[in-house]
């Protein structure tokens, strides 16, 4: 603790570069502490404990279709309370660039399903009354200047009508959510007009979701539900929502891969940068640890100092980049679906403590040999 | 005087350029009593820093011994040099080498964080040193705040605050203006007299010598003579 004072003082040696050395640590930790949470949430296994809705998607792709009447049969599962299906419908609206996610549902059981999407009974029952009846969330209708009333014209990319003509939706409702985790730029169609009017695969839905009475009993419903379904050729994968999402972002790739791949390029290029940052700084100070080592520092002692230095200097901007990323997630988690239960885990935090000391080590110990190893009359002498 | 503090035998120091040896001591013996004040002067390429290192423990003999204090120094091993270093001998050096982020009394108190004394004792003998050298009131001022006469006297108060017996000083006046290389080497003589240090200083400066109780001449890496002021 005695030489704190000392080894705080290489800090303000050369402010500027001590200041964006320290940035660029910051934002390495930053980006360790949400990468590496959102990759841990993506390959840890799926957690049913306290869920009451589950999704029920395809086994083997989520792109495959499921029978609708798959629906029917999960009714008589035991526990379950209510039944729907969603659909992906892709779609272009006005260009490419805007695009917002759009499902046909079934208007009844799915607002039953999502209570808090929050519509007046008015438009609850145009929902369910309009067979080309289709529902956005408030910021949607706000950046599209959208009313009630209006037409929604929508390409089907994926899904073109029998017509082979733009689909047109009527908005019948804007609705607005009941929490910050809800998705709120969303649209949903009536599923019945749908797939009435669609070229193909009538009869069938992307994924269904089911509410279950006992969350303690989620994991249970889930494996009865799959086993309803085995050897048919529609299989089924039953999991939680948070599951899905992240099923759902893992088309994008190996999403543990490509945080891995960008976290190591960051930390080799910041390793490169720090190492040669302290060698300089070791460098420049050749005189005053000469100085240091003539008035009785030991070898050790300077060998500690540098490498206490080098800890200093990766701990003080890996600890603030850290408590940022802890901050960024709870709020992410609150408003970003695909980040719902991802958080900065106690291991993780560990994790980059122990790297920050990795990184300390590595880049300390080559100045911190150097010190150790001064001599002191060729040292004074060059000064 | 109360008796010899350094004595020196035979003492030969050579340097290496790759395979080639280049001598830059040789054959020197001389006895320093404690409390002497003593220049050494010679030449550039003299061998006087390279002595003054010796004896400082700076660096160790090819040949011959050195004993501090009834010492073997030429015996000791970095690390046990490193100690009696910070126990015995203060250095002084031309350009002051004093930390330039630490304060007047922060760089004064670095002999002392060896020590197992406690932060406020620390402090408190760091300002002592420091009211020695004058300059007391200039603490919290670092380095750069401070003339170059001042550098010095911090340099001076680093050297004293451990309260060595010995101090080393290798031009300490050779950076400073006449009447500021003065005042320093009277300071020099306010410790030898009043405060008992020995002091072992190399010159050019035969002015800066004339406050030495006496001189010493080397002349390629060879005492050519002594004489007493």
């Amino acid at each position: 603790m005695k030489y704190l004072s000392l080894i705080w003082s290489a800090l303000y040696r050369k402010p500027l570069r001590s200041f964006l050395t320290l940035a660029s640590i910051f934002v390495a930790f930053l980006l360790f502490g949400l990468l590496q949470s959102v990759s841990v949430a993506f390959s840890e296994g799926v957690d049913f404990s306290g869920v009451d809705r589950l999704i029920i998607a395809p086994k083997y792709s989520i792109i495959d279709p499921l029978p609708e009447k798959h629906a029917l049969a999960v009714k008589a599962v035991s526990g379950v309370e209510l039944v729907s299906h969603r659909n992906w419908f892709g779609g272009v609206y006005q260009d490419t660039s805007q695009f917002f996610p759009r499902w046909p549902v079934p208007p009844e059981s799915f607002l039953a399903m999502y209570p808090e999407y929050l519509l007046t009974d008015a438009e609850k029952t145009a929902f369910i009354q309009t067979r080309t009846g289709a529902i956005i969330g408030r910021p949607l209708a706000e950046t599209y200047s959208l009313e009630l009333g209006d037409k929604i014209p929508l390409i089907g990319d994926i899904w073109p009508n029998k017509d082979n003509t733009v689909w047109e939706f009527d908005l019948v409702g804007i609705y607005d959510v009941a929490n910050d985790s809800v998705e709120t730029e969303q649209m949903f169609m009536n599923f019945e007009f749908f797939d009435e009017y669609r070229q193909w695969s009538q009869g069938t839905v992307g994924n269904i979701v089911v509410k279950i009475n006992d969350p303690d009993n989620s994991a249970a419903i889930a494996s009865e539900i799959d086993r309803l379904f085995a050897n048919s050729s529609d299989e089924t994968k039953t999991t939680t929502e948070k599951a899905y999402n992240q099923m759902f972002a893992k088309q994008v790739g190996d999403i543990g891969l490509i945080m891995t791949g960008i976290l190591s390029a960051v930390f080799f290029t910041i390793l490169l940068l720090t190492g040669n940052t302290m060698a300089q700084a070791i460098r420049e100070r050749i005189p005053e640890l000469a100085i240091l080592k003539t008035i009785g520092f030991s070898n050790i002692s300077l060998l500690m100092i540098v490498l206490c230095e080098a800890l200093l200097i990766v701990l003080v901007g890996s600890l603030p980049g850290l408590m940022l990323a802890a901050v960024l997630l709870a709020r992410f988690s609150q408003s970003v679906a695909i980040f719902n239960g991802v958080e900065l885990s106690g291991l993780i935090v560990a994790q980059g403590v122990g790297l920050a000391f990795l990184m300390a080590l590595l880049v300390g110990l080559p100045p911190a040999l150097r010190a150790m190893r001064l001599n002191i009359v060729d040292a004074l002498g060059d000064h | 005087m109360t008796g010899t503090l350094i004595e020196i035998e035979t003492l030969a120091k050579d340097y290496y350029r790759g395979k080639v040896v280049i001598p830059v001591l040789s054959d020197i013996s001389l006895q320093i009593e404690q409390g002497d004040f003593l220049a050494l002067m010679g030449p550039s390429g003299s061998g006087k820093t390279t002595l003054l290192n010796l004896i400082g423990g700076l660096d160790t003999p090819t040949l011959g011994s050195i004993s501090v204090g009834g010492e073997r120094i030429d015996k000791l091993g970095q690390g046990q040099l490193a100690t009696w270093r910070s126990r015995n001998v203060g250095f002084v050096f031309q350009f002051y080498n004093l930390l330039p982020v630490l304060s007047a009394e922060k760089n004064v108190e670095l002999p002392l964080l060896l020590t197992n004394l406690s932060r406020r004792e620390r402090k408190k003998r760091a300002l002592a040193a420091l009211a020695v050298v004058g300059l007391q009131d200039r603490a919290g001022h670092r380095p750069t705040e401070l003339s170059g006469g001042q550098e010095q006297r911090v340099a001076i108060a680093r050297a004293i605050v451990s309260d060595p017996g010995l101090l080393v000083c290798d031009e300490p006046t050779g950076d400073l203006d006449r009447a500021t290389a003065d005042e320093i080497l009277e300071l020099l003589q306010l410790l030898n007299r009043e405060y008992g240090k020995t002091i072992v200083m190399v010159t050019h400066d035969p002015k800066a010598a004339d406050h030495a109780n006496h001189c010493l001449y080397l002349d390629k890496g060879s005492l050519t003579g002594s004489q007493t002021v």
